[in-house]
Order: C-alpha cells, then sequence, then structure tokens
C-alpha cells in the first residue's frame, strides 16, 4: 500500500489502482454524512479536488493522487458514507484509476514513511 | 486577547478521550469516542449528559425586597410576561434592540426571593453589562461563578436523575426546584435544548465532578458533546443565537412570537415598554417580511449555513439563506434553517440552494423535525 500527504491510500490491482482514505483521515474529520463521487470515463489530473465528502461539521475534498483516468466509483458510498468511518481501509474505497504513469505510484510514501508523518 | 477558559469539567473531558475545541472562549468536548452520529442517537434514544457551564447564570434581586419590582425590571429588557412567572417556574425569553432585533435568547426562573437567569455563553459578558446598565438601581445583580452548570436530556432522564434525586420525577416541563444531589442543594430545572425531556442543573464547581461521574455510571448515560448538542438541537427547530436570530432578526420573523404573551403585546396590560415594541409589536399584527423556516434538501448533500437560496434555479436574486444546515442522524437526512421571503415560507414549497456552483431543490418543512417530548 502507498500513502499520499493528503492521506489517501493507493493499492496496485491489475492494471490500475484502488483508492481510499486512511484511518487517520476518517478519525480525523468524524462522522461522515454525505458522498460524492465523479464521473466514471474522467480524465484527471494529480492535485485535482474529485470527491466531495462531508462530515457532520465540515465539507472537504480528496483529490487525485496522480494523473490517471478514473474507472470505478465506489457507489456504496453514496447511500453509507458511514462505511468510511468503519472500514477506510477496505469496503470504503472511494475509486479505481488507471494511472497515465504507472510508475509514478512509486513518488509515493511507503506505510513506514505515512506513519512517520502522522507521528 | 485573553486566555482561553475551562470549566470545571475540563479535565473529566479529558479523562474520558473528549475531542476539545474552543467555544465561546472555552475548550469545550466537541464529541467523545463515541462520535456526534452515535451520542446524538443515544440521547433520543437513551440519555445524554452535556456540560454547558460555559453560559452565564445570573441572579436578580429586588432591592425593594419584593421580586414582583424585578420582574418588572427586566420586562423592560425582555417583551415576556415576567411579572405573571409563577414561583418556582421557568420561562423562555430573549433581550430586545430598539431596532427590534434580538441581543441574546435566555431562561428566566421565579424562585421566590429572586429570578434565575441563565444566559448564551457567547452573550454572557454582553448580557451582564446590559442587565447592570439598565436594572441596576431597581436590582441587585449577582453573577454566579462558582457554579457549574449540566444538562441531562433524553427519554431515560428521569429514571436516570431520581436515583440520585427523587424529587426530580415530579417535575413536570418547565418547572424548576432546589434539591439535594450528593448532599447538596441543586438548582434543577425540567427543561433543555435538544426537544427531549431532560433537566438542567445548576451544582457547586467544586462537586460538579463528582455529579458528572456518579451521572454516566449509570447505565444508558453517555457523556454528548457540542457536535451533537448542534444537531439535536437543529432537528428539534430550536434557534442558535448569533447563527438563526441575532440584532437583525426580529421575533415576528423567526417565529418566536409564540414567547411574546399576550399582556406584552399591543392591547395587553403590559404592552411594549421594551427596546423596539415600536417595530415588533406591529410586526406581529401585519405580518413580517420574511420567516424562519425549516429546510429538507432534495438530495443527500447538506445545506449549510451562509447558502443563498433561490426561487428557481435561474433567477439572480436570492430570496432568502440558510442560517444553521447540516445532518440529522434522527431523521436520516440533512436539515436546515434559514430565512425566506414570506411567499416562498409555507411547507413544500420548493427553492433552490446554490451548492458549489449547482442549483440544489430543497423543500421548505414545518418545524421541529423530530416530534418534541416535554414532560408537561
Amino acid at each position: 500500500m502507498k500513502f499520499t500527504e493528503e492521506h489517501e491510500w493507493l493499492l496496485v490491482e491489475d492494471d490500475h489502482v484502488i483508492v481510499g482514505i486512511t484511518p487517520h483521515a476518517a478519525e480525523a474529520l468524524g462522522d461522515l454524512v454525505f458522498v460524492e463521487l465523479p464521473e466514471t470515463g474522467i480524465t484527471v489530473a494529480k492535485g485535482d479536488d474529485i470527491v466531495v465528502i462531508e462530515s457532520v461539521k465540515a465539507a472537504s475534498d480528496i483529490a487525485a493522487p496522480l494523473d490517471g483516468e478514473i474507472i470505478a466509483v465506489n457507489e456504496a458510498l453514496i447511500e453509507k458514507p458511514e462505511l468510511v468511518n468503519e472500514d477506510p481501509l477496505g469496503t470504503a474505497w472511494f475509486f479505481k484509476m488507471k494511472l497515465t504513469d504507472p510508475d509514478s505510484i512509486n513518488e509515493l510514501m511507503d506505510e513506514d514513511a505515512y506513519n512517520d508523518l502522522i507521528g | 486577547m485573553a486566555e482561553i477558559k475551562h470549566t470545571p469539567l475540563y479535565d473529566f473531558h479529558l479523562s474520558l478521550d473528549a475531542k476539545m475545541v474552543p467555544f465561546a472562549g472555552y475548550q469545550m468536548p466537541v464529541q467523545y469516542p463515541l462520535g456526534v452520529m452515535k451520542e446524538h442517537i443515544h440521547t433520543r434514544t437513551h440519555a445524554g449528559l452535556f456540560d454547558v457551564s460555559h453560559m452565564g447564570q445570573v441572579i436578580l434581586r429586588a432591592k425593594s425586597g419584593n421580586t414582583a419590582d424585578a420582574a418588572l425590571a427586566l420586562e423592560m429588557l425582555i417583551p415576556v410576561n415576567i411579572h405573571g412567572l409563577g414561583e418556582n417556574r421557568q420561562r423562555y425569553g430573549f433581550f430586545t434592540n430598539a431596532d427590534g432585533g434580538i441581543l441574546d435568547d435566555l431562561m428566566i426562573a421565579n424562585r421566590g426571593d429572586h429570578l434565575f437567569v441563565v444566559v448564551n455563553a457567547a452573550c454572557k459578558d454582553a448580557d451582564i453589562a446590559h442587565m447592570q446598565a439598565h436594572l441596576s438601581d431597581r436590582c441587585d445583580i449577582e453573577v454566579i461563578t462558582d457554579r457549574a452548570l449540566i444538562a441531562i436530556q433524553g427519554p431515560a432522564s428521569q429514571a436516570a436523575l431520581e436515583t440520585l434525586c427523587p424529587e426530580a420525577a415530579q417535575m413536570r416541563f418547565m418547572d424548576v426546584i432546589t434539591a439535594d444531589i450528593l448532599g447538596t442543594p441543586a438548582w434543577i430545572s425540567r427543561s433543555g435544548y435538544t426537544g427531549e425531556d431532560g433537566y438542567e442543573i445548576s451544582f457547586p464547581n467544586d462537586q460538579i465532578v463528582e455529579l458528572a461521574t456518579a451521572l454516566t455510571a449509570i447505565d444508558g448515560v453517555e457523556p454528548i458533546g457540542l457536535g451533537a448538542r448542534d444537531s439535536l438541537r437543529l432537528e428539534a427547530g430550536l434557534c442558535l443565537y448569533g447563527h438563526d436570530i441575532d440584532t437583525t432578526t426580529t421575533p415576528a420573523q423567526a417565529g418566536l412570537v409564540w414567547a411574546i404573551q399576550k399582556s406584552r403585546r399591543t392591547d395587553g396590560e403590559r404592552a411594549g415598554g421594551f427596546p423596539g415594541a415600536d417595530k415588533i409589536l406591529p410586526e406581529i399584527i401585519n405580518g413580517a417580511p420574511r420567516k424562519r423556516v425549516g429546510l429538507r434538501p432534495d438530495g443527500r448533500a447538506p445545506m449549510r449555513e451562509g447558502i443563498e437560496l433561490y426561487a428557481n434555479e435561474t433567477d439572480t436574486a436570492p430570496i432568502g439563506t440558510i442560517t444553521s444546515g447540516g445532518f440529522g442522524p434522527t431523521v436520516g437526512h440533512p436539515v436546515s434553517m434559514g430565512y425566506v421571503e414570506t411567499k416562498y415560507s409555507s411547507p413544500d414549497t420548493i427553492v433552490f440552494a446554490e451548492i458549489r456552483g449547482k442549483r440544489m431543490a430543497a423543500h421548505i418543512s414545518a418545524l421541529p423535525f423530530t416530534p418534541a417530548n416535554f414532560k408537561r
């Protein structure tokens, strides 16, 4: 698993990556009440805000971790945003994307580096 | 800059792993490990304990020795029948300003030999200065600093509190008593800010941890933070000062005319005599140009404070604004309150909010979103 400084995790699956947010991020956000997912098929650049998440208190965004194309989104989160708080590393993945440059994932942090980041 | 303050329950909150945030100059628990949603639901199904010690507690005593004189004095600042408030009864009210707007909302209790007033934390200093400026000639004003304030709310509140205070069970909604808890006199009202049955308790600072510990030790009583306090009052359609009511909202616009008893209205025995009466009383008769309403977003996205409202998807001139909004864990959907031009205020009228550049529909909704459960 790889991690971004914005507390996203990425897991390689076949020819694409699965993306979610870490338990640290989910805990900091508090109970989620709303998730707005991107359209599939869109091309995104690293840093583009593509998911809107709202906790009880505030709205937030999740950005694309790398350049690529969104190939799937997790519709389960629309009905049950609280899944993110319950299972952020598993069933509460947000989207799957095909990376423009499959090697770009190597620039990201590994688990040890992420754990150092969150202290 | 003033240092942030702590209530006497600060360490107690930390010991329960509360997430603390600054609110009205105090470090307050926004949630405990249970989380906002579960704390909210727990309060409506069992009982929740809230620290509200940041609020202001003030005692007014008539210099004449006759509490009726203190009541008449306070009526000069508040458009409510205080003179007719029975002994050991409490009433909701608000300070008004010369423009007919609201300076703060509060509770007033008649304790026989004095009046007991509880004001919002954010307005505490201004409210006390306001009372001192206008009432000092007729009243001795004592700011209570040695007592904490807690609230226990929810259907299991009575069963919980009566294990420590049997008299609490006999109280009706808006009764106030002094009764011993843990061997010490507590000032208890059967009231709250959640739409549920419950009590608010004023208790000495040096024993409040003992009381809070005893209450949370009772099966079914959980500590509840400000996050859930906000979603509870929002579902209950209750105003939050500084958001749903402020110096620009009149009682008629805010839907608070029910709190202005007949005796203080036009043709009443003590009509007017409070700031802004010349604006407030005619508006009660003639109607207000805008009204506070509930809003139920059609989709799942919350509609939050500050969002503008429109009559349709294309008009550029707004017809209202959202003043409070979020998610209602008990009703299971987003809920909001706001103001709209009166002609759009009927329940089921469709209005549009602009969120992230898109116009999203909402239906005007009657308030409260959840039924009130007061012990009448």
